[in-house]
This record gives C-alpha cells, sequence and structure tokens, in this order.
C-alpha cells in the first residue's frame, strides 16, 4: 500500500534534512487505537519517529522554500517616493485634478483647505468645513469599526489566513481540488505553480497583483485559478499542457467593483460555478459569475465587512465571518442567512466537515473550538458547542519540558473528514513554547468524537503559518504545511478509512468525555 | 398591433399575473417616491421646519392626489409596455443599418411617441409639485410699454415640459440600443423583497446618472432649437412672451442653478419611475421557470432526483429521464447545428469569394456530419443546408431591408458586400419570410421558444423544419450562367465596388464586430440550464439511479457534448469570437447577453468534468467512438 520510497525534490534540497523538520512529540493514548487498523498504528509509528517518514514521502510532491533575500518585495508605492523628487509648483487646476485623481475626495478637499491663499475665502473655508464633517464621520464610523482605520495593506495581513502575513515569504497556498498541483503566492507579488512529475514552475505575474492575500483553484476545471489582491480579483487561466513558464497577463481575467478591495477571502462553490469574494470594507459579498464577469452584491448590514468565507463541501452553505463578533451562515439555495452573534471576538478560523453537516470556528484570542451542527430536518444546533480545550500544557519533550497549546488560529479538516489540524499559536518570549499543529483523529458518526493523536513541529526556529489538507491524498490524509522560514513541506497520515472498514466500536465513553463541556479540557485531562 | 399573440398558457396564465403584480408593487411605491421627490424638490437649507410643514400640506393637497393618478396611469400604462416588449432573447443589430431600421420601425414610434407624452406627463407633474415659477404654462405680465396686464408664456414650465418628452425619447432609444427589455436571470436565486433590496442602490444610481446626462443633452439641445417650439406655442395659444424676463435659450438663461437643480430632480423621479417599474418586472417573471428549475432542483432536491431516475409503474419505462434528456440534448444539439452552419458560412466567406453554390454546399455537409452522431440529419444534406445557416438562425432577429441589402444583415460578412454565395443562401430565406421586403422588428417575431417553455413547445418549433418542401431549389442562373445574369453580375459588382468607397455607406453597412458571435448565442441561457441540469442529474445517477436509466443514454450525452465543445471551441477561434465587450458603467439595459458565450463555454467544460469525475475510470466502459473518448480522456486527466 505504501509508495516506493522516492525522493525526487524538484528543489534539489537535502531530502532527510527537510522531513526531519516534521517531528512529532508523542502519541501514548491506547484506547483508541482498537478500532483503527494495523495501517493506522503504522500511521503513529510514522508520526513517533520522523525520519522514517523519509521513507514513506507519499510521492514525488515538490517541497520548494523560499526565503525573504531571495524574493524582491514590491517596490514602495509613489507616496512615499515622491519625497525623492523636487517640489514642483503646478497651477490650482492642475493640483487639484492631481490630488481627486490620486486621493478622491479627500484629496482635493485637502489641495483646497492647503492653498488658501489662491482660492477664494468662502471656497477654503467651505472645504475646510466639508473635510472637517467627513473626518469626524469617518472616524465615528471607525470608533465603531476600528478596522476600518487600517491601511489596505495592515488590513490585508491582519485578516489574512496566512499568520504573520506581512513579514512572511510565503503570502498564500492552495492545492489543487483534483490533481497533483499547487499554487504558492510569494512576497514579490508572483505566483508559482507546482506539479508532481514536472519540473516546470510556471510563475504568474500581473501589473494588478499586489498583496495576493488568499488563492483558490476553480472546482471541475483545470486551469482556473482565483486571487485575491489588493484592488481586484483575478482569475488567471494557466493552460495545464503549456510549457510555458511565463503565462502572459492576457490569461488573466480582472474582476473588480468599486469599493470592494481589498480582498481578503475568496471561495469557488464546489460546483465551480460561482465565485464569491469578500471584502473588510465592504459590507456586501460579491458573488461572480467568472465567465460573465458580473456580481451581485448579497448586502447585509452589520458586522463592517466580510472577512473570510468558507463554503461547505457539499456547496449547500457558506461561512461569512466579520470583523466584528458576529458571523453568518448563508444557505446557498435561496441566498437567506442566518446570523450567529458571538460572546466576543470575531471568528478566526473555520472548517466544514466533508458532509456539510457540522461546521469547527476558531474565535479571535480564544483556545477553545466551537462546533454547529447544520442539519436540513431539524435546522440544526441552536447554538455553539465547545469540543475542545486547548489551554497551555506541559509536555516532556526531547529537550527539556515542552509548552503546548494556546490561541486557535487556523483549522483544517482532511477530506475524509478523519484526521483534524489545529495550528495553536505559541508564546514567542516563553521557552519552549512555540506554535504546532495539533492532529486529532475525528469522527463524526455515530457522534461527533475528537481524539488527540499527535503534533506537528518545524525544526527550530521554524514556526508553522499555514497549512491545508491535499484533496485527494489515496493512502490517508496529507498535511502541507507552510513554515514561517519559506519551506512546505508535506507530512502524511497513512490509514485506511474508518468508515471503509465499518468500525463500530464502542467509543461512546469517550464520545461523551469529548462532548461535555464540564470536561472539556481535552488533552489536558487525557494525556496527563 | 399591441395585442398579445401569445398563445402558451404560459403567457395567459402565469406571465400576465406576474405583470400584474409586479405593477401593481409599482403603483404602491408611487407615494413613496413622490414623497421623497416633494421633499428633495422643496429643499432649504435655512428653515428646515418651513421646509417640513410645507412638504406635509402639500402631500396632503388634492393637486398632490391628482398628480399621484395620473402617476399611476404612467406606471400602468409603462408597466403594459414592458409586459409587451420584454423579450429573452435580445435583438442584436449586425450593422449600423440594422439598429436604424429597428429604431425607425413603426412599433418603435409608437412606443417613442407613447413614452414623450408620458414624460410630458410627469414632467407636467413635477412641475405642479415644485410650484412656485413652474406650475403653469401662462402667468400674468405686465408689457413693459403700455404697462397694461396680459398673459404671457411661462417658459420655466415649457422647458420643463419639453424635457419630459425629451428623456421621454430619449428613454425610448435608450431602450432599443441598450436591450432595456431584455430580460436576464441572475446566477443566484433570491426571494424577491432581497433582491429588490439589493438591486434598489443600482436603480437609483443608474436613474441619478441617466438624468444628469439627459439634463445635460437637454439643456444643450434647448439652447440651440429652443425657440421654435417657444414660439410655436406662444403663436398657437396666443401668450406674449415676457420681454423681461431672459430667455432660456441664452447662455445666461440656463446657467440657472435653481433650474437645473429642479431639472435634474424631476429627471431623476421620473427616470426612478421608470425603471422601478422595469425591475420590479424584471424580478417577478424570472422566478421559477421550467429549466431553471430542472437545473436547480436536480442540484438540491434528491426526492425530484429520483422522480427523474424512477420506472413508470405499468410497463416500467424511464418516461421521466427519457423526456428530460430528449429535451436538454434536442436543444443542445441544435446549438451544435447553429455553430458548425456559422462556422461553415465564415469559412466559406473568408477561403473563396466568389465560388460556385454547389462547392459550398458540398463542404458545409461535409462538415455537417460532424454532427450525425447525435441528430438524424435529412438525408439531403443539400437541401438541409440552408436551413442551417446564419440567416436563418439570424431571420427571426433581424429580417432583411430589401433584398439587395441582405448580405449586410447577414452576421458574418467581411465586407458589406458579400461573396454571391452566401448572398443566395441567405437570400433564399427572404421570399418565404413573412415580412419580406420591409424592416421588421425583432420584437414582433419574438422568438417561439422561450427558455421557460422550451420544455414544452420546442419539439413543435425549436427544432428546423426538415421537409424539403419549405426549401426553394437553388435558382438556375447561379448554376448556368446565362448572359443576361452574367451582365447582371457585373453590374451589380460595379454598383457594389463604387458604393464601397463611401465612406458613409461603409460605416452603416460595415459589420460590428462580435455582433454575429452575440447574436449565435443570444438564447444560450436556455442550454445553459440543460448543461446543468443534465450535469447535476447525470453525476447523481452514478449513486442514485437503481436501475440504471441513464446509464441507456450516457453515450448519448457524452458524445453530444464533446460535440458541442468542439463547436465551441472551434467558433471561439473565430475573429472577434473570443474578445471581451467593454464594461457599460452604469444603465439599466442588461448587457449579460454580451458574454452568454463565454458563460456557456464554461458551463460546458464545468459539466463534462463534473460528469468525468464522478464516473472515473468506469467511463471507460461507456460505449462511445475512439475520438471521444481521447478527448473524455484529456478531462479525466484535468488537461482541458
Amino acid at each position: 500500500m505504501f509508495p516506493s520510497p522516492v525522493h525526487i525534490y524538484t528543489d534539489g534540497s537535502d531530502a532527510e534534512d527537510h522531513v526531519s523538520s516534521a517531528f512529532v512529540i508523542r502519541h501514548q493514548k491506547k484506547r483508541n487505537i482498537h478500532h483503527q487498523t494495523q495501517l493506522s498504528l503504522a500511521a503513529n509509528a510514522i508520526i513517533l519517529a520522523g525520519v522514517v517518514c523519509v521513507w514513506l514521502q507519499p510521492c514525488d510532491l515538490p517541497s520548494p522554500q523560499f526565503t525573504r533575500d531571495t524574493l524582491k518585495g514590491h517596490s514602495r508605492p509613489e507616496s512615499s517616493s515622491r519625497s525623492a523628487f523636487l517640489d514642483q509648483r503646478d497651477t490650482l487646476w492642475m493640483r487639484s485634478a492631481g490630488a481627486w485623481r490620486d486621493a478622491g475626495l479627500y484629496g482635493l478637499l485637502d489641495e483646497i483647505t492647503n492653498s488658501a491663499e489662491e482660492v477664494p475665502r468662502f471656497l477654503a473655508v467651505g472645504s475646510a468645513c466639508v473635510l472637517a464633517l467627513l473626518r469626524w464621520a469617518s472616524s465615528f464610523h471607525g470608533s465603531l469599526f476600528p478596522h476600518l482605520t487600517l491601511s489596505s495593506d495592515e488590513m490585508v495581513a491582519e485578516f489574512s489566513q496566512m499568520l504573520d502575513w506581512s513579514d512572511s515569504a510565503l503570502r498564500s497556498f492552495a492545492w489543487h481540488p483534483h490533481t497533483d498541483k499547487f499554487a504558492v503566492a510569494l512576497l514579490d507579488d508572483s505566483i508559482r505553480i507546482y506539479k508532481s512529475n514536472s519540473s516546470a514552475t510556471p510563475t504568474l505575474k500581473h501589473r494588478c497583483q499586489r498583496s495576493v492575500c488568499a488563492l483558490q483553484w476553480k472546482p471541475l476545471c483545470g486551469s482556473a485559478l482565483a486571487v485575491a489582491c489588493q484592488s481586484c480579483l483575478l482569475i488567471w487561466h494557466v493552460d495545464p499542457t503549456s510549457l510555458s513558464t511565463r503565462p502572459s497577463s492576457g490569461c488573466a481575467q480582472v474582476l473588480s467593483h468599486p469599493g470592494h478591495s481589498p480582498i481578503t477571502s475568496i471561495a469557488w462553490s464546489p460546483t465551480g460555478s460561482l465565485l464569491v469574494s469578500a471584502s473588510p470594507v465592504d459590507t456586501g459579498m460579491m458573488v461572480w459569475d467568472v465567465a460573465a464577469e458580473s456580481a451581485v452584491p448579497l448586502q447585509r448590514v452589520g458586522g463592517g465587512g466580510v472577512t473570510y468565507l468558507s463554503w461547505s463541501p457539499d456547496g449547500s452553505r457558506l461561512l461569512a465571518a466579520t470583523p466584528s463578533a458576529l458571523f453568518r451562515v448563508w444557505e446557498t439555495r435561496m441566498w437567506t442567512c442566518e446570523r450567529w452573534p458571538c460572546l466576543k471576538g470575531s471568528c478566526q478560523s473555520a472548517c466544514w466537515s466533508p458532509d456539510g453537516g457540522c461546521l469547527l470556528l476558531s474565535m479571535q484570542g480564544e483556545r477553545v473550538i466551537y462546533a454547529l451542527t447544520f442539519s436540513d430536518l431539524t435546522g440544526g444546533s441552536k447554538a455553539a458547542s465547545v469540543v475542545a480545550d486547548l489551554s497551555e500544557t506541559s509536555f516532556p519533550g526531547p529537550d527539556g519540558d515542552l509548552t503546548v497549546g494556546g490561541e486557535v488560529c487556523s483549522l483544517s479538516w482532511d477530506p475524509r473528514g478523519e484526521r483534524l489540524a489545529v495550528l495553536l499559536k505559541g508564546d514567542s518570549q516563553a521557552v519552549n513554547h512555540p506554535s504546532v499543529i495539533a492532529v486529532f483523529k475525528t469522527r463524526s458518526s455515530p457522534v461527533f468524537e475528537l481524539l488527540p493523536c499527535g503534533f506537528v513541529m518545524g525544526e527550530a526556529g521554524a514556526e508553522p503559518r499555514f497549512m491545508q489538507f491535499h484533496p485527494h491524498f489515496q493512502h490517508g490524509a496529507l498535511l502541507t504545511v507552510c513554515w514561517s522560514d519559506g519551506r512546505i513541506s508535506h507530512v502524511p497520515f497513512y490509514f485506511s478509512s474508518a468508515g471503509l472498514l465499518g468500525g463500530d466500536s464502542p467509543q461512546q465513553a469517550l464520545a461523551s468525555n469529548t462532548a461535555d463541556h464540564s470536561s472539556n479540557k481535552l488533552y489536558t485531562e487525557q494525556i496527563s | 398591433m399591441f395585442s398579445l399573440k401569445q398563445n402558451s398558457w404560459f403567457i395567459r396564465k402565469v406571465v400576465i399575473w406576474r405583470a400584474v403584480a409586479s405593477i401593481a408593487w409599482s403603483v404602491l411605491l408611487l407615494p413613496v417616491t413622490t414623497a421623497v421627490f416633494v421633499l428633495l424638490s422643496r429643499f432649504s437649507l435655512f428653515h428646515p421646519i418651513q421646509w417640513i410643514s410645507d412638504c406635509t400640506s402639500l402631500l396632503a393637497a388634492s393637486s398632490t392626489i391628482f398628480s399621484l393618478v395620473v402617476l399611476c396611469g404612467v406606471v400602468l400604462i409603462t408597466g403594459f409596455f414592458n409586459l409587451e416588449f420584454y423579450t429573452l432573447v435580445p435583438s442584436i443589430p449586425c450593422s449600423r443599418m440594422a439598429l436604424l431600421g429597428t429604431v425607425l420601425h413603426p412599433r418603435q414610434c409608437v412606443h417613442s411617441l407613447v413614452y414623450c407624452t408620458m414624460g410630458m406627463l410627469v414632467m407636467w407633474c413635477a412641475s405642479v409639485t415644485i410650484g412656485g415659477r413652474y406650475s403653469t404654462l401662462g402667468t400674468t405680465c405686465r408689457q413693459s410699454e403700455s404697462g397694461e396686464v396680459v398673459t404671457c408664456l411661462n417658459e420655466y414650465h415649457l422647458f420643463i415640459l419639453l424635457a419630459g418628452a425629451f428623456m421621454g425619447y430619449s428613454h425610448s432609444f435608450l431602450g432599443v440600443v441598450q436591450n432595456m427589455y431584455y430580460v436576464s436571470f441572475q446566477p443566484i436565486q433570491q426571494y424577491k423583497y432581497p433582491r429588490f433590496k439589493g438591486c434598489l442602490p443600482m436603480v437609483v444610481k443608474c436613474s441619478v446618472i441617466q438624468a444628469l446626462y439627459s439634463a445635460r443633452n437637454f439643456a444643450a439641445f434647448y439652447f440651440f432649437f429652443g425657440y421654435a417650439p417657444k414660439t410655436w406655442i406662444s403663436s398657437t395659444l396666443n401668450l406674449q412672451i415676457d420681454s423681461s424676463l431672459q430667455p432660456l435659450d441664452s447662455l445666461t438663461g440656463l446657467l440657472d442653478l435653481s433650474l437645473l437643480y429642479h431639472l435634474s430632480i424631476s429627471g431623476t423621479f421620473l427616470y426612478l419611475t421608470w425603471y422601478l417599474t422595469v425591475l420590479l418586472f424584471r424580478i417577478y417573471v424570472t422566478e421559477f421557470l421550467a429549466l431553471q428549475d430542472l437545473a436547480l432542483l436536480s442540484q438540491h432536491s434528491l426526492s425530484r432526483r429520483l422522480e427523474v431516475f424512477s420506472l413508470s409503474q405499468p410497463g416500467g419505462h424511464a418516461h421521466n429521464w427519457n423526456a428530460i434528456s430528449r429535451e436538454c440534448l434536442s436543444l443542445l444539439s441544435e446549438l451544435t447545428q447553429r455553430l458548425v452552419a456559422h462556422q461553415d458560412a465564415v469559412a466559406s466567406n473568408g477561403r473563396v469569394k466568389s465560388q460556385s453554390a454547389s462547392s459550398d454546399t458540398r463542404s458545409a455537409s461535409s462538415s455537417s456530419s460532424v454532427v450525425s452522431g447525435t441528430e438524424d440529419i435529412a438525408e439531403t444534406p443539400r437541401l438541409s443546408v440552408p436551413l442551417r445557416t446564419p440567416g436563418s438562425v439570424f431571420k427571426s432577429s433581424v429580417g432583411g431591408a430589401n433584398s439587395a441589402l441582405t448580405a449586410p444583415f447577414t452576421p458574418d460578412v467581411d465586407s458589406p458586400f458579400s461573396s454571391p454565395a452566401i448572398r443566395r443562401l441567405v437570400g433564399q430565406q427572404d421570399p418565404q419570410s413573412p415580412c419580406f421586403g420591409t424592416v421588421q422588428s425583432p420584437h414582433i417575431m419574438r422568438r417561439g421558444p422561450k427558455p421557460w417553455s422550451a420544455s414544452t413547445e420546442s419539439q413543435s418549433s425549436g427544432s428546423p423544419p426538415a421537409s424539403p418542401a419549405t426549401v426553394p431549389s437553388p435558382p438556375a442562373a447561379s448554376q448556368k450562367p446565362s448572359f443576361l445574369a452574367q451582365w447582371l453580375q457585373n453590374r451589380r459588382e460595379q454598383v457594389k465596388s463604387f458604393l464601397a468607397k463611401r465612406v458613409l455607406i461603409m460605416y452603416l453597412f460595415n459589420k460590428l464586430p462580435e455582433a454575429s458571435s452575440q447574436a449565435l448565442f443570444a438564447d444560450s441561457q436556455a442550454h445553459i440550464w440543460a448543461l446543468q441540469g443534465l450535469s447535476h442529474l447525470v453525476a447523481a445517477s452514478f449513486s442514485e439511479d437503481q436501475f440504471g436509466v441513464v446509464q441507456t443514454t450516457l453515450p448519448n450525452i457524452l458524445s453530444c457534448l464533446v460535440v458541442l465543445l468542439e463547436a465551441v471551441d472551434r467558433h471561439f477561434k473565430l475573429p472577434h469570437a473570443s474578445s471581451k465587450p467593454v464594461r457599460t458603467i452604469c444603465s439599466m439595459g442588461d448587457s449579460t447577453y454580451k458574454t452568454l458565450r463565454f458563460l456557456l463555454r464554461a458551463v460546458l467544460k464545468t459539466t463534462i468534468y463534473k460528469i468525468t469525475t464522478t464516473f472515473g475510470e468506469h467511463l471507460n466502459a461507456v460505449n462511445i467512438s475512439t475520438e471521444h473518448r481521447k478527448r473524455l480522456q484529456q478531462f479525466l486527466e484535468f488537461k482541458d
């Protein structure tokens, strides 16, 4: 069942060195093993000894590494380079036109107010008044929704799923849903596409491709890649049979809507017919008909914007998180929404179970995972329940005690619904408290279960920034992790599906354990 | 002329009631828009309390009530025109001459006239509401020399009324140019109220922008030609012209901020009334239709899918599935044939300028045999070919002005005067056409099968008639050129080359780029729904079809899809076919039809991908031809 041990690394890096970065602490829970097969034991063995992974590297998936030094960041914005030029006085008319073009109404009013000696007095006073009024209104608006005071880049960094976005060499990552290829957005605003069995890596560059925040391949299509940029949405059509390494910018469709930028999240419907985009400054999300380049705005008051979108795998629901303590779940047939106000903090990350019946959420600043269930018959749950508490705990590690736990930054569920990866933020000040990825085994029937499985950690100094499961890994699950040192690595979990074997072992005790709120210190209790 | 000629039960029982409901809502919305208009028109910054009290008293006044009654009449007529003129297949003029023909068509003239009148009525109501110097046509004034009091012409009132007529005409004109009456379908389904709420800002923005443009244009128009209506009115009604006031057809008279403000506010009110009626009509009429429902229910409803896959109780026939798949496949293969015929016409036109007709026919028939797998082609390809030319597709949308000018109206003629072969193919259609020799409006020949009624009616009217009797034999002259014919031919060529040198003629008759592609795919919404419905059903059949009813038609469906994909791919290789239209900034006219071909291509590929990913390797067991299998293999490997 295991593929033959192959080490083909297109970037030529040392295989062994690379994989040892994915060592894992330990896993000693025996109680849940009896419903697993021999293969899952093997999977545990892999997790225990990272070096073994070398021989079981799933296939010849490319694992590139990017460093900040090799990538030149994009040039400074024009406004900051203005000081390098000599000041030249234009006529008032020219300056006003320029200010209008560059900074809109604000710039125009500002320009008129600043050149009070050249304009009639009433105009200068009037524009100063209007400007003050506008500033007051926008500061009032900003006090309601603090994120609106951020600049465009800061906003992207704040709401990107890639942690520490502005500092990272990798800006975004996406697996193709059907084939072994992935796209990586880099610091220099280019996108590279890596394929297994192919050394050609097309590089996509476009004039409008700035500050890439999210990538997603179109389902049921071989070529289309949607890119969320600072000012617009780009749809690249990269011919999979082409050998070109620099597809021209004519291959990209530019979709934009006034007032809808920066775009921080995009989601294709699982049938590939619609694309939804969201911006933290726009209260409406856009439902794009990409081929027709037309959009239907879905406007809802409240929340101040939309930051994160996630479409359920069966296509029936769509999660839309806002920057405020509120998220919405849209049903996609008639496009009505349920409002879910949270107690504190906005929704940070979420993932759907493969059947679309269960939604796991993490809130900003909180160390728990919430679950929501949906059902067409009963309507689903009325309140989100806490399914796991991930507060700090210490474990004996190879070099002394290790503290694990913290804010839940990212969630990812494997397409079979058997492994859940949770990115836990560490404490950079404390020693031995790094960011780790905690992996859980999950089952959704007969009752939802969450069993700890192990941890994935990087090399010293490397912290996980982003993770995504391979959408169709044959032998279990394959977690791809982007590290802070610019490396992309693949961590396989070999198991055979419990659903296929009909593993109906009595798990009720454990299930009640995990579902019970009073004992929701999940792995604290079970491991220590 | 304005009676509903459609005998379809759907039009009678469903569409009319939906139109009535939309008109009722438009009428109910009238008081709201009127109140907003009153508030804005009497706006005064420095006396807010007086402003509010003035407005409330005005809203209860009898003149406002009377205005509301008049406005209700206007809305009713607008709603009636919406119902009468709406179309699902937009008319796409292929040359400027065709556009001119549409604008000057009698029916369109009546439409413009009615809209001019309605515009004047609305503006009259507006001027009465604004009051002050706008309220009446005649005012008392004192003659300068004698000092006696006479009735003078109130030019402000006249100005506003004429603006209404101008806006009414421009609305009617733009309605043709921008296909205002084309009803398109949103990519997502929404309830009526959220949809209305979502579209409302767009409609308000559109009406403001349109009103500003119209106000600017009208001011310019009045500056140059305002003198004529003024003197005419004053002489017929025996009204004096007050010489103490500044005339409005001068630069200083027009630079009156208050006048321009009131003009744009009233214009916005006028356009908003009409646009809201159009919007409500569109929202009501595009709800829950047959093919659309097939596409949606096949995706969302398990029980309905099971019904489709079930067998009839006595007999065990898969009637449901057979009916659905046959309907969808016939729609799709009709599109394939249309595309193939279009490509043949283009190819023959580009290759040889003047060739004998027979070789043309041969090439068409040889390539049309490609589609023989999907539908039985008449045994006599030569007879069936003319029916598949773009002319036959096009005949119903843009008729020929006359037989000599037919060629410019056909989609793909590089020069305004095409080769005789093409003209013959198209010209043959004309004698059969009921409107031979006249400019024919697209609205009269509204296509029989609408996307929503296609499932019930397209069998009878949608498929091309294949009976040889309707096809006239090719003119003998082109086969055995006599001396006279030769001479006529030469003279014609001379006239053509003479005319082709004139810039204006070229301008009017030159083919608009893209127009032919747009016209070919004008009714593709039905095809898109058919594709979506088929893909969902076939993909679901993999796990839900207990009796294997879908398996029997799977080879047919796959080959139909692949053939259509080939035809579409080849179409996109034609010049102008893959160029995207310029985005319109903000207009009420729907330009969705311009991109339908891209949408169709995307949906077609998604459909094939959905089927191949669902069935995977099992597709190798399906009995299809080798070339089709190769193509599907590309899809299996995600190489397309």
